[in-house]
């Protein structure tokens, strides 16, 4: 299972690994009495786009801040380049692009890169931050007349401005065009193949696809699977099975090859690959089961009933 | 781009100090492209002064008011400046974003300080040129140093007082609720008239505000206050700032256990 697979890398021994960037290892975190990470891991390597998918409020946010050393875990542990995020060392490493309300509107883009570049301790030069976030054409306009897209693009500027290791980037496309979107992915894309490790955030399955060497699933805090765009694909697509049981979506999880059930009103429905053991078991189980029908799944549908489960 | 990975760095002292340079230069060139900030803090002491501190054949009111409303003009520069500053780049997520990055702690708190004191000390240049060349009155070059290098490091308590409002205010009545605090603190502290033409109870309340402290030390410069009294002054700012630190410090200690 790709989840396991990815658990085992980042085992402690892996932190010899001189590939590896950062890490999350076991990391819980409450707000009062909610969950927002619960015991879960990932990790980040030289030269790779990691996608943290998940619907709104699945931990991801909370994931980044950890990294970014905003917040510390309550358990668990959190490295950048081997030492604790929140180091000054560790932050002269990590550039980042959060979802920002409001930006100051009075300093232009240009001022704004010039002010983020003074931070580290060794910036790309101002011409080349312009021209990696393509943001030449807007350097001397002030942050209050840009466009919702220019916006994005500027505040990525400031996330690698300091030529850091490690690039969080918080939902970058939320609010954006087409043509802007796909302008994004082509920068993230540049700074992977520069050798930054880079996490993004997404809640859009076909940007982490597009976009992402690796998926990291994760839904209520908890890692739901992890692997390639291909293997989630795959793991994910499959076959649909719909009816009336007695059997809980709970119990019928822990079958295998089932990698997702939820209650649909009435019914229940179930993703699996192998739809006819699945169906051997039930039907041994629960005689009364009704109302069967069984179809192919939507990769999309198969992605949503994962992550809403 | 480069590949290589800071692996050890640990940044040096000169690349620190051009960032707080860099951060005081573009907090000031903010504030004053900030129209409400910056038309607001240097224009309403402007336009008292051409109203109430330039009548003819009273140069006595019109020193007061230099001392007076250079101390006013210094307060709003630090409560909306540094207050309502941080408050609002707190509530948009743009201070987590500089929080985020390697920053020095420091030069963002300085910026917002130098910043705020230099507008404090163009508004009381402002109203001793405007008191010398419309006023007609006599400020001494050594006057007009004492009265400015006060308002340098009287803007370190304010920017105490600043910082904790920060932390409490909610920045969408930020506004509003500096000026509830700071209006009422000005009138008792003597910035716009002398305290002796104040209610008795103003008078007697007035001794425990830290304004009217910094009030007494700005118009001792022209001898509307007795000199002797400065050390307790001082010492009753110093006290002032020393608490709000304190608590602006516990609070954010606080708020970052939290975290």
């Amino acid at each position: 299972m790709p989840a396991l697979a990815d658990a085992a890398r980042i085992d402690p021994a892996s932190s010899r690994d001189p590939e590896l960037i950062a890490s999350l290892r076991a990391v819980s975190k409450r707000y009062g009495p909610h969950t927002a990470l619960d015991g879960f891991s990932m990790a980040l390597r030289r030269g790779e786009v990691v996608a943290l998918l998940g619907p709104n409020g699945a931990g991801k946010t909370t994931a980044v801040k950890l990294l970014l050393g905003l917040l510390r875990p309550a358990s668990g542990s959190v490295r950048v380049l081997g030492r604790d995020p929140r180091s000054s060392a560790a932050r002269a490493a990590i550039g980042a692009m959060l979802q920002v309300a409001r930006v100051p509107d009075m300093l232009t883009v240009r001022e704004q890169i010039e002010l983020f570049r003074s931070y580290y301790p060794r910036p790309l030069p101002t011409p080349e931050v312009l021209r990696l976030a393509a943001v030449g054409a807007i350097e001397h306009q002030r942050f209050g007349t840009l466009s919702g897209g220019q916006r994005q693009r500027a505040l990525f500027a400031l996330a690698i401005c300091g030529d850091p290791a490690l690039v969080c980037l918080d939902e970058p496309t939320v609010g954006l065009d087409v043509h802007s979107r796909r302008q994004v992915w082509e920068q993230v894309s540049a700074l992977a193949a520069a050798g930054k490790a880079v996490l993004l955030t997404t809640h859009y399955l076909e940007e982490a696809d597009a976009l992402a060497h690796r998926i990291v699933l994760i839904n209520e805090g908890r890692l739901v699977r992890a692997g390639t765009p291909a293997q989630i694909k795959q793991g994910v697509a499959g076959r649909r099975i719909r009816c009336r049981t007695q059997l809980t979506p709970q119990a019928l999880r822990a079958l295998p090859s089932v990698t997702a059930a939820e209650a649909d009103q009435e019914r229940v429905v179930i993703f699996t690959h192998d739809p006819e053991a699945v169906l051997r078991r039930m039907l041994t189980e629960d005689a009364g089961l009704s109302d069967l029908e069984v179809t192919t799944a939507s990769l999309d549908e198969a992605f949503l009933a994962l992550t809403t489960a | 781009m480069s590949d290589a990975i800071p692996l050890t760095f640990e940044p040096a002292a000169p690349a620190r100090l051009r960032a707080v340079v860099r951060e005081i230069e573009y907090e000031f060139i903010r504030l004053v492209r900030t129209r409400a900030f910056s038309l607001s803090v240097i224009g309403f002491p402007l336009v008292f002064f051409l109203l109430f501190g330039l009548r003819a054949h009273d140069a006595e009111t019109t020193r007061y008011l230099i001392a007076g409303y250079g101390c006013f003009g210094l307060g709003s520069a630090c409560l909306f400046g540094i207050g309502l500053g941080i408050a609002m780049e707190r509530a948009q997520g743009w201070l987590e974003l500089k929080w985020a990055s390697p920053m020095p702690r420091l030069a963002y708190l300085a910026a917002k300080m130098v910043s705020s004191a230099a507008f404090a000390l163009i508004v009381t240049a402002l109203l001793i040129g405007l008191g010398v060349t419309l006023g007609g009155v006599t400020v001494t070059l050594s006057q007009g140093l004492r009265l400015m290098a006060l308002m340098l490091v009287g803007s370190v308590p304010f920017t105490a007082l600043g910082l904790l409002i920060a932390l409490w205010v909610p920045p969408t009545s930020g506004p509003g609720i500096i000026n509830l605090i700071y209006i009422p603190l000005s009138f008792a502290s003597g910035f716009w008239m002398p305290l002796r033409l104040l209610p008795h109870w103003l008078q007697a309340i007035a001794p425990a505000l830290p304004t009217y402290h910094l009030a007494q030390l700005a118009l001792a410069v022209f001898g509307f206050a007795p000199r002797a009294g400065a050390l307790t002054h001082w010492l009753v700012l110093a006290g002032f700032t020393l608490l709000m630190f304190a608590a602006a410090w516990i609070t954010f200690v606080r708020r970052e256990h939290q975290a």
